[in-house]
């Protein structure tokens, strides 16, 4: 299915939760905040929500240097 | 135009400062936490626009390889060993003679931040670790006091603006600090001064904002720039304040201020360094201690640090007891040789 990451199309796992699509990107979830159609996905509710057609995520990845 | 405002009329003639929004710049007071490399850019833009109080907070100390990004600084401070708020300071007030200018050698932690922010305007984040900007947010939400946050590293950087109760703060956003060696440090990826400049120039924008209560022009979004690879993200996160039962601004816990969270020990970013600072902060007298050390090792000192060189480390103390040691990764070695040394 599709889904829109930080603006771009991509092909993804039918019926993946958040967990597994950061798993399926390489993401390190300890240092991103994820946000699932305009809402932030408390880390706590990663394993169980799952996403649909066409959502639209956003990946912030934090740093911590400056 | 008034004619102490017209060194300002550049940004006079913007429409969105204007002669009040530069009235009430000159009458805020705004706090720059860490001056390196994001820092640096901030309080430069900060003292140019006549922000009319600015204070200066930084732990640290001039080094050479800063000067590739660090703009307030040049190799006359690192022959001078200045730290980075004093020099800071000293280049600040030749900018701009017409502001209040004050510089802080300290480390912020649980026990200073809330004096070191009263009374401020704004809070601008030049830190380059989670545990302190952790602890701006604690401090700032509980006190109310607008902040920004920014951070970058390699080529990437992200910023965000933060009113307490209004927009999400921190922990809305990222509950949970990011574990140490979690993510790239200076260390391990390094960084370009084109980011750090990007980012510092976004931070400064919406603090310029805030200042002159541009509400409505006030960015709602997490900005994230990878200039190496022309990306430009925006992140709209108005709406996740309802949504999230926030630690702190939501359940009111201010655990890194309460100091249940965080060390006394940090290894410091892009350097091979750990810093020691005390819980209650001791009086340091460099002369005593410079002849004690004499026959061990390389020792100097002045009014602000004192540096003492011994089997391929180096350790700068600072007069409250605080120490920056260098060539050491591991905090417990590098408590060691404090302990060793300086004593405990």
């Amino acid at each position: 299915m599709k889904v829109i990451i930080n603006g771009e199309e991509r092909e993804v796992p039918s019926g993946i939760t958040i967990l597994q699509l950061l798993q399926y990107l390489q993401v390190d979830k300890r240092v991103v905040a994820v946000e699932h159609n305009l809402q932030i996905v408390p880390k706590s509710a990663y394993e169980h929500q799952t996403l649909k057609e066409g959502d639209k995520l956003e990946l912030v990845q934090f740093v911590g240097g400056g | 135009m008034d004619k102490n405002l017209e060194r300002y009329s550049r940004q006079i003639f913007f429409p969105g400062i204007g002669e009040e929004g530069q009235r009430k710049l000159l009458n805020s007071y705004a706090v720059v936490i860490g001056c390196g490399a994001l820092g640096t850019v901030i309080a430069s833009s900060l003292a140019r626009a006549g922000v009319g109080r600015l204070k200066i907070v930084d732990r640290d100390f001039v080094e050479e390889n800063n000067l590739q990004r660090q703009i307030l600084f040049d190799e006359e401070d690192v022959r001078e060993n200045l730290p980075k708020a004093v020099a800071a300071q000293r280049k600040l007030e030749k900018i701009n003679s017409h502001i209040q200018i004050e510089s802080l050698v300290t480390d912020v932690n649980p026990t200073n931040i809330e004096s070191i922010l009263e009374g401020a305007d704004l809070v601008m984040d030049g830190t380059d670790n989670f545990e302190t900007r952790y602890l701006i947010n604690d401090a700032c939400v509980k006190h109310k006091i607008p902040w920004i946050y920014g951070a970058c590293v390699s080529s990437y950087g992200l910023s965000m603006a933060i009113i307490p109760y209004e927009t999400p703060c921190l922990r809305c956003v990222l509950e949970t600090a990011p574990p140490a060696g979690a993510t790239p440090t200076c260390d391990t990826a390094g960084v370009i001064a084109p980011i750090v400049n990007i980012i510092a120039s976004i931070q400064v924008t919406e603090g310029l904002k805030i200042l002159t209560q541009n509400w409505k022009a006030l960015r709602k979004e997490i900005v994230m720039v990878d200039i190496w690879e022309g990306s430009f993200t925006k992140v709209d996160i108005s709406q996740s304040r309802e949504a999230v039962n926030c630690p702190t601004c939501k359940q009111g816990n201010f655990q890194f201020l309460e100091g249940k969270e965080g060390s006394y020990m940090t290894v410091l970013c892009g350097r091979d360094a750990v810093q020691i600072t005390h819980k209650t902060p001791v009086q340091i007298q460099f002369e005593s201690l410079a002849q004690k050390l004499q026959s061990l090792g390389e020792v100097s000192y002045n009014a602000y640090i004192l540096k003492f060189k011994v089997n391929g480390f180096e350790m700068t103390l600072f007069p409250d007891g605080r120490s920056i040691i260098k060539g050491v990764k591991d905090p417990v070695i590098a408590k060691g040789l404090y302990a060793k040394y300086i004593g405990i």
